[in-house]
């Protein structure tokens, strides 16, 4: 096969893939949103999930979450990422310790954090050890709503800074030594090298970490299912009891539509506050 | 690039700010180890040692919760679909994914800008939601409630890590190596398989494993799609409201095994998936 046809002949099968299955699904959930049950085009499947008593409730719920994680992650894994980078010795069991997270799922990192939040669980437990309290506390409840809060957030917290730890350690190993080796020619601190050279040319990878974290935020389901349960609703916890407690698949659709349109909207807003000058690049 | 170096070296510090140095990655390991510890304390202890307070800070090795949850009804069955779709999703992505990467490494060709493109896409994307049309489609094709049905979307998911990781594996072996088989007669496909693959097959497993546990984790597309035949993340999802607490710590600790082991065996391509893409 010649060299002009072979390139597209490898890639044919992604491709046919994604257009079954990434793209053509994603006409149809914006149709199947946008449709009534006579298949009129109409809005009222919007107007449907919106003017519901949950919608506010459960975007206030997911966009709060956002900014508490989001924020916290990042900071958590640039302090780890420019830790690993000053490592000699025991760097890769370090960094595979921290990377565990990665590879747990949502619903895992839920119910882990379930063993210490629940009612007999390990909180409790430490907190009557040590004296604090008689009996235990029912901790994950209706009126408690600042610790089911809190204990989401760190469920998060501890379950996807790994990802943003990953793509900034990655992106710290692509900025060259020469930089930092002039720095300290010129006495330049520890912490002014890292405003100034590690921050600036890491951009394009706080980029990446960002986008995906923020995406991965809008998404959060199974972390609140295992300990908030319905204390707690998020819109993606809303879609599926849209498609499966209501079976309203077009309201379903509306929401997914929402979620991907915040998810757009974010994405612009970090892509162009940290958008990497033309040629600036490493 | 699948591994980077450590860039700064090792810098003269204080004894004082190498004990903050050291106590906080001391530290953070533990943020990340101890939640861990206290769900395989739950594990192994007997359900009624679960249900109680306090708690002990040392498991009692009694299988009592693991044997509650094999005996379980449709969990096994559950694990089983688990591990059929993670195979099935391993299988499919890195067959139809790793001859993209090559492509992207070795070709210029037209519509490569695009191409690279639409994979960075879907991964700013929510992927799970698009498995609600799919339902649709897969009842009118008859792959509802199927493992095939359901690790088609996780491929989806996998894709375009499985691309990213291949791509950035192929870039880094030397086409010279390809040229020098063709010129003592090899044809391209030969030269790939005598040369190119026994080079790059560490890096397909860890893509593969990769994908392995993409599928073995998620858990919307899952729950959406499987009904009967749920996989383990949907059949403990749809159980957390009434299944008692020994069996959702049993169940969270199968699904957290397989992720300790896998991250162990990928660490070293960890970083080759992300790099890759700040470029």
């Amino acid at each position: 096969m010649s060299s002009r046809i072979l390139p597209y002949f490898l890639i044919s099968p992604v491709v046919i893939f994604l257009l079954a299955f990434f793209i053509y699904p994603f006409v149809l959930v914006s149709q199947q949103a946008f449709q009534g049950d006579s298949g009129a085009w109409t809005l009222s499947n919007f107007q449907d999930v919106i003017s519901y008593w949950k919608f506010p409730i459960s975007l206030r719920n997911t966009l709060l979450l956002a900014v508490a994680v989001v924020p916290i992650q990042l900071s958590l894994a640039l302090l780890m990422a420019t830790m690993v980078s000053r490592m000699n010795k025991g760097r890769d069991l370090i960094l595979y310790v921290w990377t565990i997270p990665l590879g747990i799922s949502d619903l895992a990192a839920g119910i882990i954090w379930l063993a210490i939040f629940e009612q007999s669980g390990f909180l409790n437990s430490m907190l009557s050890g040590l004296g604090l309290i008689e009996r235990p506390m029912n901790l994950l409840s209706y009126q408690s709503p600042v610790i089911v809060f809190t204990a989401i957030a760190l469920a998060e917290i501890w379950r996807a800074t790994a990802i943003m730890l990953v793509i900034l350690v990655a992106g710290i190993g692509l900025i060259p030594k020469e930089y930092y080796e002039a720095a300290d020619v010129f006495g330049a601190s520890k912490w002014k090298q890292f405003i100034r050279i590690t921050f600036p040319l890491l951009r394009p990878s706080l980029q990446t970490a960002l986008v995906l974290r923020v995406i991965l935020a809008f998404e959060i389901f199974a972390v609140v299912a295992a300990l908030g349960g319905t204390l707690f609703p998020v819109l993606m916890g809303e879609t599926y009891a849209y498609q499966f407690d209501l079976l309203n698949s077009g309201a379903a659709a509306a929401i997914a539509l929402i979620i991907l349109g915040i998810s757009i909207a974010f994405t612009m807003v970090i892509l162009r506050v940290l958008r990497v000058p033309k040629g600036a690049s490493i | 690039m699948s591994e980077t170096s450590s860039n700064n070296g090792a810098r003269p510090v204080g004894s004082g700010a190498k004990l903050v140095y050291v106590s906080s990655v001391v530290l953070l390991c533990a943020w990340v180890i101890v939640p861990i510890y206290f769900l395989l304390i739950n594990t192994l202890s007997s359900p009624e040692t679960v249900n109680s307070f306090p708690k002990s800070f040392f498991p009692e090795f009694d299988f009592g919760s693991l044997h509650f949850f094999a005996e379980f009804s449709g969990m096994i069955t559950a694990l089983k679909n688990s591990i059929t779709v993670a195979l099935l999703t391993m299988t499919m992505s890195i067959l139809i994914g790793a001859p993209a990467g090559y492509a992207l490494s070795r070709f210029d060709f037209v519509g490569k800008n695009l191409f690279r493109l639409l994979i960075l896409l879907t991964r700013a994307f929510p992927l799970p939601l698009l498995a609600l049309p799919l339902a649709v489609m897969f009842i009118q094709t008859g792959l509802d409630d199927t493992t095939f049905g359901l690790s088609l979307v996780h491929t989806t998911l996998a894709i375009p890590f499985s691309v990213l990781i291949t791509f950035s594996l192929f870039s880094g072996i030397p086409l010279e190596l390809e040229e020098a088989a063709w010129t003592l007669g090899c044809t391209r496909l030969s030269a790939f398989r005598k040369v190119v693959l026994p080079l790059i097959l560490p890096g397909i497993t860890a893509s593969a494993i990769f994908a392995f546990v993409i599928s073995w984790n998620e858990v919307f597309a899952a729950a959406v799609l499987t009904i009967e035949n749920r996989t383990l993340t949907a059949f403990l999802l749809q159980n957390l409201g009434t299944s008692p607490l020994h069996l959702k710590f049993a169940g969270g600790f199968i699904l957290v095994m397989p992720a300790l082991i896998f991250i162990f065996a990928v660490r070293k391509y960890l970083f080759a998936m992300w790099g890759i893409a700040n470029r």
